[in-house]
């Protein structure tokens, strides 16, 4: 099983969730995350004269996927996520040990 | 004396509406700071409310309005409001109890202190604060408005015009505010270019919008009287908020966006300027007098951030020379045929008004900046005016006041 993390733009969180609905994954954590990378930051007006904000805010997606899928789905995101400008985000992918569904107690590719 | 019902009504509606303005500034100033001071800074401002509110019945009012002591101070005669009750007096507000009238400055007073406090927030310790207000009450606003508004006050025997307190509340504050935050040193990471961001700006606008509605009790209030009067300074009130609003929002615009951070503090900058004016000025001159109260103020709130002075929520800048532009605005547009009290003012020919008007700014300039200075320094000394680093760091809310604005992470 791997993790995939994923930072994107807040205003394309529809479209990754609308195209990964449609191939059948529905599971995810969505957290707001602030950050930089390439993008640097933007300039925001004072009463007069402006400050310079280094963080921007970003969304934090978390989906475990079984190992077969992972491919497929970081394929759907860095698709419906793109726009093309700096400041898109960046995909993870790592291991996961252990997955436990608290409900039932089912654990691995079964708790999914 | 005769009591009229109308001006008594329109005084007493006038004070609640300056009440209003005081949890205006709560919300303003609170909007401005990091989530972590929020209550601390709106603090600031319940707690003057009702500290200053009984100072104000005990003494202050006899400071500065009891019977003169040789131009500097009032005497103590209504102390603890003796002989103040609900007959007129005879020499202030003439047509309205002495008891409306003195509840009607009270609010001038506490909004005075509590506009101070935005220089200072974020690292000031709340008890050492609220030392410094009682000592500030006591030794700078109560001379200066007996100097100027008081009965045989120096300033207004000399005939300097302040219609609603430019030079009692603004320059007075703003000065003040410069002084206390240059002995209290800049928030932590200041002038290493931390970005202080204003964490809430729909609180601002929403502390300006009560600021402003208030403002007309402020100065249309100070009228005394529900007449013509009022009324022309009602309108002169708003024309000057607009006006100063509307050229602060070009002024970002033409520097990137029009932002309503600006617009708002425009808005400010327009009601102090036009403050001492209000009722001594043809409304329309509330036009130009804003235009140029945005103007000065925003190139001092540029000034002094270029001069990485921590006078965090530009108090000096839209007070202190707002009210200084309009005090000097006031001995230029005024004229007798608006206000048989006051003057005509330099538009008319009469330049000795405009060096009255001169005299009566440098005056509270110096005064306010002085004693605000030598005040701060022996509270410091004393008790320590500033929190500790880690209680900064924490954030005043927490670590003065045990409260926090946005809690729980559990639902």
């Amino acid at each position: 099983m791997k993790k995939i993390e994923v930072i994107i733009r807040q205003e394309r969180l529809g479209a990754v969730k609308a195209v990964l609905e449609k191939k059948g994954i529905t599971g995810m954590t969505v957290t707001e995350v602030s950050g930089r990378g390439r993008q640097k930051g933007i300039a925001l007006q004072w009463r007069a004269g402006e400050y310079r904000v280094d963080l921007l805010p970003k969304l934090k997606l978390e989906i475990v996927a079984k190992d077969g899928d992972v491919d497929k789905i970081i394929r759907h995101i860095a698709r419906s996520a793109w726009t093309g400008k700096v400041g898109d985000g960046k995909i993870f992918v790592s291991s996961v040990e252990k997955v436990v569904r608290i409900r039932t107690g089912e654990s691995g590719e079964k708790a999914l | 004396m005769i009591v009229n019902s109308g001006d008594t009504a329109w005084l007493l509606i006038s004070t609640a509406l300056v009440m209003l303005m005081i949890p205006g500034v709560a919300l303003f100033y609170g909007g401005m700071v990091r989530k972590k001071n929020i209550l601390s800074t709106m603090m600031m401002s319940f707690g003057i409310l009702a500290l200053i509110a009984i100072l104000w019945v005990l003494y202050g009012y006899s400071l500065s309005f009891g019977p003169d002591k040789g131009g500097i101070i009032g005497g103590l005669d209504w102390i603890g409001l003796r002989q103040v009750g609900q007959e007129p007096s005879s020499v202030y507000a003439t047509t309205v109890p002495q008891l409306a009238f003195m509840m009607f400055q009270a609010m001038f007073a506490i909004i005075t202190v509590a506009l101070i406090s935005g220089a200072v927030v974020e690292r000031i310790k709340f008890s050492a604060f609220l030392v410094f207000a009682a000592l500030w009450f006591t030794l700078v606003y109560c001379p200066v408005a007996h100097w100027v508004w008081g009965s045989g006050g120096l300033l207004a025997k000399l005939g300097a015009l302040d219609f609603a307190g430019g030079t009692v509340v603004h320059i007075n504050a703003g000065m003040s505010a410069l002084a206390l935050a240059m002995v209290l040193g800049p928030r932590k990471g200041f002038k290493e270019g931390e970005p202080m961001e204003p964490h809430h700006i729909p609180m601002v606008a929403i502390g300006a919008t009560l600021l402003w509605f208030g403002w007309f009790g402020f100065n249309a209030g100070s009228a005394l009287t529900s007449g013509g009067l009022a009324a022309s300074a009602f309108v002169a009130t708003n024309t000057a908020a607009a006006s100063a609003a509307l050229t602060w929002m070009i002024l970002g615009w033409v520097h990137r966006r029009p932002t309503i951070l600006g617009t708002v503090t425009g808005a400010v900058a327009g009601l102090v300027a036009i403050t001492p004016a209000a009722g001594f000025v043809p409304p329309l001159a509330g036009i130009p007098i804003g235009i140029v109260a945005s103007l000065i103020c925003y190139y001092c709130s540029l000034f002094r951030a270029k001069r990485r002075v921590d006078e965090s929520l530009d108090v000096w800048a839209v007070h202190g020379m707002g009210g200084a532009w309009g005090a000097i605005a006031t001995g230029i547009f005024a004229s007798i045929a608006i206000n048989s009290a006051g003057a005509d003012g330099l538009l008319l020919g009469n330049g000795l008004q405009f060096a009255k008007q001169v005299v009566g700014v440098v005056t509270v300039l110096v005064y306010a900046f002085a004693v605000t200075w030598i005040l701060g320094k022996v509270v410091d000394a004393v008790m320590g005016l500033r929190v500790k680093k880690e209680e900064e760091a924490v954030g005043l809310d927490i670590s003065q006041h045990g409260e926090r604005a946005y809690g729980g992470i559990s639902g």
